[in-house]
């Protein structure tokens, strides 16, 4: 039986290494999704704009001494809580962008090649950590302009955006489940807004002493907690006790279980 | 030949749960020649390009492609086909030329390759002007010409393509099909889907019908016309009564008279005996509302071959003559 691959005016196929194929449609993909934040520029300009105008009207608002936050400046204990929320709405798009690649059939396009398709979900993930960095340089500057002045050193700079990178992938991964699983572009967008829900039941605003007890449980002991309370420790050189242990614990371990998760459901629907 | 066929399925059956979709469906289509899978919504035929193209495993029979079986062979199929989804996979942020370059690169032709080919595809399929402009901007149709071009863009032997034209406008619709002949004469075997009678007539050498996951007919689209009928001539009229007088003046001649509608189909096959019978029903002085060509439709596909009514034109093509 004659199988030779015909190949008259066209291409025929390189030969090359499984692994650096694997790696070529990664970089083939994470360009696809990069290229999408400078081309699309009005969701990244949204996913800024919200924490922006919540910075300026809470600084300037409860920045007065309305506040009681024990000793520091006001715009100094908001500004890590802010940067949070600066990061879940980066799964607003990428929920999205995830949930109409399945639908609109560019996942089934590629399946249909030789591509290794899951490079789909590497370049959603690469694209949401860089929409997560411009956000946080972006909420940063706009910090210091409005009087924010943290007191850490090189070493815990560097802690606190480990962990705020740290949690920026976690929710990139948590993202592209959720367009893994929606039903429709309207759930998409709704599931992705849950995730963005998380940090208002935070202490990002206040501390949590006034809050009712069982309220206050939850809002001591939910993930994104130990993330702002980490990054604020670490800024304003105050005692980090475990919370960088328990942020590095829930978000990594977050991602540890939706990675295999997710690849799975990509998986799934060969059959 | 025994193993020489580009496409090779036979007994293929696919459930979902508890809904068989394909219920022993045999197909083989000729290295080089075309095969228009002819049926309408919900017949399988989706169904059986996403088997083609690796997306879902049959449940039972043998799926060949290139001499390749779709299940333990799935790489090599993926290899040798080309795929044009009902859903168009286009990046509308991207340009044209960057959505070609991406899928070359995607199809591991190399950067250099991918290059040289949307060159060729882009002038292939005219769409050189607008080579740099994001496919946002582009009509219906040069979308649908773009996606053609990607699913070419490794030069594979096979094509596979769902429905390319549903949605087009009857000129882009006509630009598809030159496209699809071009690839036709260069040698590529072709599988195309279709709910368009004039489509499969006008591209395939052999035409399936499929309905409820069966292949009903399979044959030239000559063949397949003789066994519907060729075109009619519809008369209709304004009054019950002037239908019942017009009927009893051409009885003994080729005619179905339809009662419940209140029309009579002629012959138009054969214009002088046409003229003729139109003759006597002028001379019976009756009142004729309109006339109108009625070519056969798929619907008389369906209607004749699956017997499931009597064998009436539903639906009228072409100009109503007043």
């Amino acid at each position: 039986m004659t199988t030779a691959t015909r190949t008259a005016g066209g291409a025929p196929r390189l030969q090359r290494s499984n692994a650096a194929w694997a790696l070529s449609d990664a970089r083939v993909l994470i360009k696809r999704y990069v290229n999408h934040i400078a081309r699309q520029p009005d969701e990244i300009i949204t996913a800024v704009m919200i924490p922006t105008s919540m910075m300026l009207l809470f600084r300037f608002m409860l920045g007065g001494g309305a506040v009681d936050v024990g000793g520091t400046a006001y715009v100094d204990y908001l500004v890590p809580g802010v940067l949070t929320v600066g990061v879940t709405l980066i799964a607003v798009s990428t929920t999205s962008g995830v949930y109409m690649d399945m639908q609109e059939g560019f996942v089934d396009r590629l399946r249909s090649m030789q591509t290794m398709a899951v490079a789909v979900v590497v370049g959603h993930v690469v694209a949401a950590v860089l929409r997560a960095v411009i956000s946080l340089t972006a909420l940063f500057a706009l910090a210091f302009l409005i009087g924010f002045r943290p007191k850490a050193n090189v070493l815990q700079w560097l802690g606190a955006i480990g962990v705020l990178l740290l949690f920026a992938f976690a929710v990139a991964w948590i993202a592209v489940l959720l367009g893994q699983i929606a039903k429709s572009s309207a759930g998409a967008s709704g599931l992705a807004l849950i995730l963005t829900f998380l940090p208002y039941t935070s202490n990002i605003f206040a501390p949590t002493d006034t809050i009712s007890t069982g309220l206050r449980t939850f809002v001591e002991h939910q993930p994104l907690t130990a993330v702002i309370d980490s990054v604020r420790a670490l800024l304003l050189d105050q005692p980090v006790g475990n919370s960088v242990w328990l942020a590095v614990l829930w978000w990594g371990g977050i991602t540890a279980l939706v990675i295999p998760v997710s690849a799975r459901k990509f998986r799934r629907r060969y059959s | 030949m025994g193993g020489s066929y580009a496409i090779d399925i036979s007994g293929l059956r696919k459930s979902f749960g508890d809904v068989e979709v394909l219920k022993g469906v045999d197909l083989k289509v000729v290295q080089g020649s075309m095969l228009a899978l002819l049926g309408p919504n919900g017949a399988g035929k989706t169904t059986i390009v996403k088997i083609l193209s690796t997306l879902t495993a049959p449940s039972g029979g043998t799926v060949s492609v290139n001499g390749f079986d779709v299940g333990r062979q799935s790489d090599d199929v993926r290899g040798s086909i080309g795929v044009v989804n009902q859903f168009m996979a286009l990046d509308f942020v991207h340009t044209g030329r960057e959505n070609l370059v991406m899928m070359g690169r995607l199809h591991r032709i190399g950067t250099r390759a991918a290059h040289r080919r949307s060159e060729e595809l882009l002038e292939q399929f005219d769409l050189n002007d607008a080579a740099d402009r994001p496919v946002l901007t582009y009509s219906g149709g040069m979308r649908r010409r773009l996606d053609l071009a990607i699913s070419l863009i490794a030069a594979p032997s096979i094509l596979l393509l769902d429905e390319p034209t549903t949605g087009l406008d009857p000129r882009s619709r006509i630009g598809m099909w030159a496209a699809i002949e071009g690839l036709l004469a260069d040698g590529t075997t072709i599988l195309l889907t279709t709910q368009y009678l004039e489509e499969a007539d006008r591209l395939a050498d052999q035409v399936a019908v499929i309905d409820e996951g069966r292949i009903i007919a399979h044959g030239t689209a000559a063949e397949l016309k003789r066994r519907v009928g060729e075109e009619r001539m519809e008369l209709t009229f304004a009054a019950a009564d002037d239908y019942a007088k017009a009927c009893l003046a051409i009885a003994g001649e080729e005619a179905l008279c339809d009662a419940e509608k209140q029309t009579i189909g002629l012959p138009a096959d054969n214009t002088n005996r046409l003229i003729a019978v139109l003759g006597r029903i002028e001379q019976s002085g009756v009142d004729v509302g309109s006339l109108a060509l009625a070519k056969p439709t798929l619907d008389d596909v369906f209607l004749t071959l699956t017997e499931r009514a009597t064998p009436v034109s539903a639906t009228l093509e072409g100009e109503g003559v007043k």
